[in-house]
C-alpha cells in the first residue's frame, strides 16, 4: 500500500491535479490576471525548478538554491518585491512539472523546460521567450572510441522519460535507420548513474545536461559529448495561460537582461548609468523615462534593482554556465553572431 | 396426509403486505425516503466534482478525452513481450506496459509461492541451521523497504562486467551488465504445435489422476499416476515435435557491435525487480505458510505418525490440506501486493504500466486519463486475483456435513 501509495506521489503527480482541479478550486477567479495578485498578497514567488542540475539549478553547500534558471526566479522577485530572497523554490521532475504548474502549485516553471506547440496549446501553458537555445545531444565514455552519433547502431541508450528527449531520440532513430535499446529511468540521479555504470553505451538529453552532467562527474575527460545536436530545444521559463499581465513581466525581464546586455549596462555600471547615461535606450531601461515598469505593474527602476543584484544576461550566463563548459554558442547576442534578439524595450 | 394440508412455510406467498401510508410513522416509507435521500446525495457529489473537474479543464485549456489513445506514441519500449515499434499508437504502447506489469506480476507470484512456502516450512524445521536460516531471511528481508531493496539488487546487477568482459558460466549463457542471454531456438509453428501437446498432456494428466483417485476409492490399491504423467507432458510434446520433422536450430548471442545479438535476453530491469518483489514478498509469505502449519493441532501430526506415515507425507497429505484454509485468505493479500509492488519499477526503469502511462500523460498532458488509465489496470488486475483466490479459497474450504 505505502509503496503503492509513494510511486503514485512520486511519478504521476497527476492525482495533485486531478484533486486540485476538482475539489478547491472553485472558489478561485478563473481567468485573467489573478496570480500577480496571488503573489504579492502571499508575499513570496514560488518558482518551480530543477531537482538539481548543476549550473541551472542546484542547492548549493549551504542549502541556497543557485543556476541560471534559479536566477531568473530571483529576477523575477526582484521586480515584484525588490528581494531576491522572496522565493520559494519548489524542484520538479520532468514527469511532475506540468502537473505543478496547472494545478496552481508553483507560480511559474524556470526548470529547462522546452517550447513546443503542444505544450503552449494543450497543457495550457504560455512560454514567455527563449532564454536558453539548446538542442539535443549523446555523451559516450571516451573509451568506446565512438566519433559520431550514427555509430550508435545497436548501442544501449539511457533516457529519462516524459521529456521531449524521449521523442527525438525514437524520431533520429527512425529517421537515420538506427536500432538501439532504451533504458528509460525517471530519476536523473539514477540514469546517470545506469550510464556511469555501464548499463547504457550512451546517454542522452539535451547538450547543456550533458554538460551538467560530465562536469559533476570525478573525472569529467573520461567522457565525450558527440557533435551531433539532433533537435532544436528552446528553453525558457512558462506560466500559466490566461495570466497575461503575469507573462509579460516575466518575458520582458528576460529582454530586459538582453538590453542591458546590448547597452553593455552590467551590475558594476547600472547605477553610474541611473545617473549619468544620456542614450534614450539606457534611459528606457533604468526607468528613468518611459514608464516602462509602470505598464508592467511593477516599480519603474525594476531592472535596475535584477541588474545590480543578478547582473545582465552575459554576467548570468558567464556566472552559471561557463563552469560547466559551456560557450555562449547560439546565445550569444544577434549582433554578436547569436539568436538572442530582444524586442525593443519601448 | 392431503396435499391440501402442506406446510404454510412452503407455500409461495409471503407474509402478507400492509398497504404504504403515507406517513413518518411507516417503516418502509421511513426505509425508501431515507434511501433516495442518500443515493441522492451520493449522485450529486459525484456530479459536482465531474462537472467542477469538467469546468476547471475547459478554463485552463487543458485537452480532454481519450482521442490521444490512437496518436502515434513515438516513446522507445525496452522490452515487449509483442511486437512494438515508436510508430504505434498510444494505445499500443500502454497495452505493452499492462503486459510488462502482468509479466512480472505472474512470474513474481508463482516463485515468491515457492519461495515463500520453502521458508516457512524450513523455519519449522528440526535442523537448527535451517531453521535459524529461514528465521533470519524473513526478518531482514520484511524489515527494510522494497523500495530499497529494488536500487540494491539493481546497483549489483549494473556492478557486473561490460558485454565485452562478459561472464560466461556455460556455453551460451552471458552474464554482463546489459543483462543475462540465454541461447534459445529459433521458434517455429512446429514448436507452438509441441507447447499446444504439452497443454493436452497436462489435461489428459489431470483426468488420468481423477481416474485413479476414484479407484482408489473404491478398492484401497493406491496407483501410480507419474509415470502416465511424464509420458503424457513431455513424451506427447516429443512425439509430435519428431513427427514434424524435429526442426532444430540454435540461436546463440554473440557479440556483434556493443551488444549481444540472438537468444534471449534477461534485462537487468526486469531480473532487478523480479528478484526483489520476489524475496520480499517470500519473507511475508513465509510467516503466513508457518502461521497455517502451526495453526493444525499437534495431534494430528502424532496421529498420523501413529499410522506410520513419513514426515514429507504428512505435511503434504494431512497437515497442509488443512493449513490451506489458514493459509489462503492471507495469501490473497500478498499477491496483490506484489502486483501493486511492482509499480515501484519506475525506479529502476522497468517500463510497466505506471511507467508508460507516465511518459504517456507527460506527452499528451492528460494527466487525468493517465492516472485513470493505471487504476483501471491495476482495479482490473486486483479484482481478477482477489476473485480467482476467493474461488480457491471456498473450493478447499473445510466440507462440513
Amino acid at each position: 500500500m505505502k509503496a503503492l501509495h509513494r510511486v503514485v506521489t512520486r511519478a504521476a503527480g497527476g492525482i495533485a491535479l486531478a484533486a486540485t482541479i476538482s475539489l478547491p478550486v472553485l472558489a478561485q477567479p478563473a481567468v485573467s490576471g489573478p496570480t500577480l495578485d496571488t503573489i504579492r498578497q502571499r508575499g513570496t514567488l514560488i518558482c518551480g525548478v530543477n531537482t538539481g542540475l548543476a549550473g541551472f539549478a542546484q542547492p548549493d553547500s549551504q542549502g541556497v538554491w543557485r543556476g541560471f534558471d534559479v536566477d531568473y526566479c530571483r529576477a523575477v522577485a526582484i521586480a515584484l518585491f525588490n528581494d531576491p530572497g522572496k522565493v520559494r523554490y519548489v524542484p520538479t521532475t520532468a514527469q511532475n512539472r506540468f502537473t505543478a504548474l496547472q494545478s496552481g502549485e508553483v507560480d511559474m516553471l524556470s526548470r529547462n523546460t522546452t517550447w513546443t506547440l503542444s505544450r503552449d496549446t494543450s497543457l495550457g501553458f504560455d512560454f514567455t521567450g527563449i532564454n536558453f537555445y539548446d538542442g539535443q545531444g549523446f555523451m559516450v565514455k571516451a573509451s568506446t572510441g565512438v566519433k559520431t552519433a550514427k555509430e550508435l547502431d545497436g548501442a544501449t541508450i539511457c533516457v529519462q522519460p516524459g521529456t521531449t528527449t524521449e521523442q527525438n531520440l525514437t524520431d533520429w532513430a527512425r529517421a537515420n535507420r538506427i536500432n538501439f535499446t532504451p533504458v528509460v529511468i525517471e530519476r536523473l540521479e539514477e540514469v546517470v548513474q545506469a550510464y556511469v555504470a555501464g548499463r547504457c553505451d550512451a546517454y542522452t538529453t539535451d547538450v547543456s545536461g550533458l554538460a551538467a552532467t560530465r562536469s559533476a562527474q570525478p573525472r569529467p575527460a573520461e567522457h565525450t559529448i558527440l557533435p551531433d545536436v539532433i533537435s532544436k530545444e528552446p528553453l525558457g521559463p512558462l506560466v500559466r495561460h490566461g495570466d497575461q499581465a503575469f507573462a509579460d513581466l516575466v518575458r520582458w525581464i528576460h529582454y530586459g537582461l538582453l538590453t542591458a546586455e546590448e547597452l553593455g549596462i552590467n551590475a558594476g555600471n547600472v547605477q553610474q548609468a541611473v545617473q549619468g547615461d544620456n542614450r534614450p535606450d539606457a534611459q528606457r531601461l533604468v526607468g528613468r523615462t518611459g514608464g516602462l515598469g509602470r505598464m508592467l505593474g511593477v516599480d519603474n527602476a525594476f531592472m535596475v534593482n535584477i541588474i545590480s543584484g543578478l547582473g545582465n544576461y552575459g554576467e548570468i550566463f558567464q556566472r552559471n554556465l561557463a563552469p560547466i563548459g559551456l560557450q555562449r554558442g547560439p546565445n550569444a547576442l544577434w549582433n554578436q553572431g547569436g539568436l538572442q534578439y530582444p524586442p525593443p524595450f519601448r | 396426509m392431503s396435499s391440501s394440508t402442506s406446510d404454510p412455510r412452503f407455500s409461495a406467498a409471503g407474509p402478507p403486505r400492509r398497504p404504504l401510508r403515507l406517513s413518518w410513522g411507516d417503516e418502509r416509507l421511513r426505509g425508501i425516503v431515507w434511501q433516495l435521500l442518500v443515493v441522492g446525495l451520493v449522485v450529486s457529489v459525484f456530479w459536482w466534482l465531474w462537472s467542477n473537474t469538467v469546468h476547471n479543464l475547459e478554463v485552463r485549456r487543458i485537452a480532454t478525452g481519450f482521442g490521444f489513445l490512437q496518436r502515434e506514441a513515438g516513446l522507445p519500449i525496452g522490452e515487449s513481450l509483442i511486437p512494438y515499434t515508436p510508430a504505434d499508437t498510444y494505445l499500443r504502447a500502454l497495452t505493452v506496459g499492462v503486459l510488462n506489469t502482468l509479466k512480472v506480476a505472474v512470474i513474481g507470484i508463482i516463485l515468491a509461492t515457492i519461495l515463500g512456502t520453502l521458508v516457512g516450512i524450513a523455519r519449522l524445521s528440526h535442523n537448527w541451521l535451517l531453521s535459524k536460516l529461514a528465521a533470519f531471511y524473513v526478518e531482514v528481508i520484511r524489515d527494510l523497504p522494497l523500495l530499497l531493496q529494488l536500487l540494491f539488487w539493481y546497483t549489483i546487477l549494473q556492478g557486473l562486467p561490460g558485454p565485452r568482459q562478459a561472464l560466461n558460466p556455460a556455453e551460451g549463457v552471458f552474464l554482463s551488465n546489459r543483462g543475462m542471454k540465454l541461447p534459445f531456438i529459433e521458434w517455429t509453428s512446429v514448436h507452438w504445435l509441441a507447447l499446444l501437446a504439452m497443454v493436452v498432456g497436462i489435461v489428459l494428466t489431470w483426468l488420468y489422476a481423477r481416474v485413479a483417485r476414484a479407484k482408489q476409492y473404491a478398492d484401497g490399491q493406491p496407483r501410480k499416476v507419474w509415470p502416465a504423467g511424464v509420458a503424457l507432458i513431455i513424451g506427447l510434446p516429443l512425439a509430435v515435435w519428431a513427427a514434424l520433422g524435429a526442426p532444430f536450430t540454435p540461436d546463440i548471442p554473440a557479440l556483434r557491435g556493443f551488444n549481444f545479438q540472438g537468444g534471449i535476453t534477461v534485462s537487468p530491469e526486469f531480473f532487478a525487480l523480479l528478484i526483489g518483489l520476489v524475496t520480499y514478498t517470500a519473507g511475508f509469505i513465509a510467516e503466513i505458510v508457518r502461521a497455517g502449519i502451526q495453526s493444525v493441532n499437534q495431534g494430528q501430526w502424532e496421529a498420523a505418525e501413529a499410522l506410520g506415515l513419513r514426515r514429507g507425507d504428512i505435511l503434504r497429505k494431512i497437515v497442509l490440506p488443512q493449513a490451506l484454509r489458514v493459509i489462503v485468505p492471507p495469501m490473497t493479500s500478498q499477491y496483490l501486493n506484489l502486483t501493486k509492488n511492482s509499480s515501484l519499477a519506475v525506479a529502476i526503469g522497468y517500463q510497466d504500466i505506471v511507467s508508460i502511462a507516465n511518459t504517456t500523460l507527460n506527452q499528451t498532458g492528460q494527466a487525468i486519463e493517465g492516472i485513470a488509465i493505471i487504476m483501471l489496470v491495476y482495479l482490473t488486475i486486483s479484482l481478477s486475483i482477489s476473485l480467482f483466490m476467493n474461488w480457491y479459497n471456498a473450493r478447499i474450504a473445510l466440507v462440513e456435513r
